[in-house]
């Protein structure tokens, strides 16, 4: 699970020049995958192995450590020898300026809230709450409309799990209310 | 015949008003999602899967039919109306599409669209009935080594024949590998890379994986570089063709099914080369009548692309039925589905669950009548959800990702993964690592374990058991040649990411995507 803990540092590491030379950002990536690759291999030597089973627990760890360990290090290569990656684009995507990490991090605050709040206030309330955050991150100054959205929004898709599907979400501080 | 009468048993099964309506349902849904900007129909299956929670299968699987060909057909709108593709395969259409809408004439290009992705879904959903069952009558007898073999095929050729860099595919795979390893082994029952964590020990849930890194690392990539101006939309009527647009249509239909189908049929993956080439034959036969129009909004280069995506989507259900193998990032989050029915991916599959499968094929064939049905006239309607304020719709799109992750087991945990995958996401798309090779890794990769250790164990340990079956050997060749193809390939014609450079000419500096 060290995949995804250890890369977002890397993700958020500001571009300085996107020029057409070396994109020196994906050394933090191909620095991760060696991270992450070592690790499970690592991961595997805590296995014990069992009779009758001549692969066992350990073989695809290995396997799959080892060959990461590598790409990390090819992509080494290949970023000293000039190769850039080609960003994304897409329907609301602008990559004409550099990021906006600032944005990004407030939709994950929002999000981190989100996670510690939601068995405590229930669906209803936290998924409002995310809904106007994420919107606020986002550039939106209709307050009181998102609210207002946020609110149909949770509201009505915990009526619609619990009665349409079955699906009890917690109802948290709103328990007797809903 | 046998199949047909089958067949006829599925439709039996989703004939009732109850499961049209889901079928209806879903074909809004699909389309409702699909026409969103930035969610292409994986997307789409993957945030709406919690949708089906409480249904039984049949119900289920009968409204995914509809959201699947809903959302492939929302992106073919978004394409035409705002000239950017939501994935890969709709490039092509949107090259002539959106010169068609800037031209005054968006409703026969929807039209075309409509009625090209109906007549390519529907022929391409009977050859899945004629040739799905047959494959699986046979894979059932194909033992352990030889399905390894395929499995390493179907990664393989997705990740080298897929996108521009074949390291970033691999990287990609291998992230994707990992995250499949994480959770307990399945012999021996001891947790691997689950730091103590009795909620990783788990495993981590596909539907997570797949809503984090679809959803919120778009949603996420999209906020850090979100295009301030509005995008501009070409406002469309109600969609329809002349009796001229019709007789220019129907050839590059039935050409773009013929070569989507097999594109998807085999297990080599994507609709970027069918659509391609559709496109390039289109343009061909064009100019070789002296009436070229590509360039200027040609109807065969919106009708024969289309029609080549819609067939090889159809074709992805033959190794998927068959075989139990995805090779695009929609299927891989059906086989999600499936298994979170505690439905079995393989072979086996045709056999143990007919109903299931016959009544998912049969209600293929009535989301696309219900699609076409209920969304030509409604065109006007989706065009305008292409003007919903962008913050709302990024943040509807994170409320539904969360939604989803947790209805799925109600832990605070899942959405604390989902955040953390969401950041994966992002940063593969900084770094250009393409997105389905990762979902493969995640779902291949326990099954191919299971099947390596499976052929090991029947060889008694020896490594020479892996090649001890021709079929192995066959498809091993097959493998070494889908590494080098894409190669030689490349030097034969250019990229498809140089023709969607192409896209960007026309288009006014305002509006150009990258």
């Amino acid at each position: 699970m060290s995949t995804p803990l250890d890369t977002p540092t890397t993700a958020e590491s500001p571009r300085t020049s996107p020029g057409p030379d070396r994109d020196l950002a994906q050394l933090g990536l191909a620095g991760a995958l060696v991270v992450v690759g070592a690790y499970t291999f690592y991961d595997a030597t805590t296995l014990r192995v069992g009779f009758g089973d001549p692969v066992g627990p350990r073989v695809f760890p290995y396997v799959i450590g080892a060959i990461t360990v590598v790409l990390g290090l090819l992509l080494v290569l290949a970023t000293l020898r000039g190769d850039t990656p080609q960003a994304e684009g897409g329907e609301d995507v602008d990559l004409r300026h550099p990021a906006d990490w600032v944005t990004v991090l407030k939709l994950v605050g929002v999000l981190l809230f989100t996670v510690l709040t939601i068995t405590f206030l229930g669906w209803a309330v936290s998924g409002a709450l995310l809904f106007v955050g994420c919107a606020w991150s986002l550039g939106s100054r209709t307050l009181v409309r998102d609210v207002i959205v946020g609110v149909v929004l949770s509201v009505a898709s915990w009526y619609f799990f619990h009665e349409g599907l079955g699906v009890i979400l917690p109802a948290g501080i709103l328990d007797g209310v809903l | 015949m046998e199949n047909l009468s089958l067949l006829m048993d599925g439709f039996g099964s989703v004939l009732t008003p109850e499961n049209l309506m889901y079928c209806a349902i879903g074909v809004l849904l699909g389309t409702f999602v699909g026409v969103l900007p930035g969610i292409g129909p994986a997307m789409a299956v993957a945030l709406l899967l919690p949708v089906t929670y409480g249904l039984d299968p049949v119900a289920a699987f009968i409204m995914f039919a509809g959201i699947y060909y809903g959302g492939m057909y929302g992106g073919s709108t978004t394409a035409i109306l705002l000239n950017t593709p939501g994935e890969s395969a709709s490039v092509m259409t949107a090259l002539e599409g959106n010169l068609m809408a800037r031209a005054g004439k968006a409703a026969q290009a929807l039209a075309t669209a409509a009625i090209g992705s109906f007549i390519a879904g529907t022929i391409g959903t009977l050859l899945v009935v004629f040739f799905a069952p047959a494959l699986a009558s046979v894979a059932v007898e194909i033992g352990a080594p030889s399905y390894f073999a395929l499995m390493v095929l179907a990664i393989v050729s997705v990740t080298s024949v897929l996108g521009g860099s074949p390291l970033r595919g691999f990287i990609a795979l291998f992230i994707g590998l990992t995250i499949g390893l994480v959770g307990l082994d399945l012999n021996t029952g001891q947790p691997r890379l689950s730091f103590d964590q009795p909620l990783l020990a788990d495993r981590i849930d596909v539907v997570v994986v797949a809503v984090g890194i679809f959803a919120l690392g778009e949603a996420l990539w999209v906020a850090a570089h979100l295009r301030r101006n509005p995008a501009h939309v070409i406002p469309v009527g109600r969609p329809w063709m002349s009796r001229v647009d019709l007789k220019r249509s129907w050839g590059p239909w039935l050409r773009g099914t013929a070569f989507g189908f097999p594109f998807g049929a085999v297990p080599a993956g994507g609709a970027e080369i069918p659509t391609f080439l559709s496109y390039i034959t289109e343009k061909r036969i064009a100019s070789r009548k002296g009436q070229d129009e590509f360039g200027r909004g040609a109807i065969e280069g919106v009708a024969g692309p289309e029609a080549a995506n819609n067939a090889s989507a159809a074709g992805t259900f033959v190794p998927l039925l068959a075989l139990g193998l995805p090779v695009t990032a929609t299927s891989a989050v059906m086989l999600a589905a499936f298994q979170g029915y505690g439905i079995e991916p393989g072979p086996s599959l045709m056999t143990d669950q007919p109903e299931l499968v016959w009544a998912l094929l049969a209600s293929l064939l009535i989301g696309n009548v219900l699609l076409l049905v209920l969304n030509l006239p409604l065109a006007p309607v989706w065009a305008k959800l292409l003007r919903i304020p962008r913050p709302q719709l990024y943040a509807g799109i994170l409320f539904f990702a969360a939604l989803g992750s947790y209805a799925t087991n109600l832990q605070a945990f899942d959405l604390f993964l989902l955040l953390v995958l969401g950041l994966l996401g992002l940063m593969m798309r900084r770094f250009a690592l393409p997105v389905l090779p990762l979902i493969l890794g995640v779902i291949l990769g326990p099954l191919m374990e299971l099947k390596l250790r499976e052929a090991m164990a029947i060889s008694g340990g020896d490594v020479a058991g892996l090649w001890s079956e021709p079929l192995a050997v066959v498809i091993y060749a097959v493998v070494a040649l889908a590494v080098v193809a894409p190669l030689v390939l490349r030097r034969v014609r250019p990229a498809p990411a140089a023709a969607a450079a192409e896209l960007d000419h026309p288009a006014d500096d305002e509006e150009k995507v990258r």
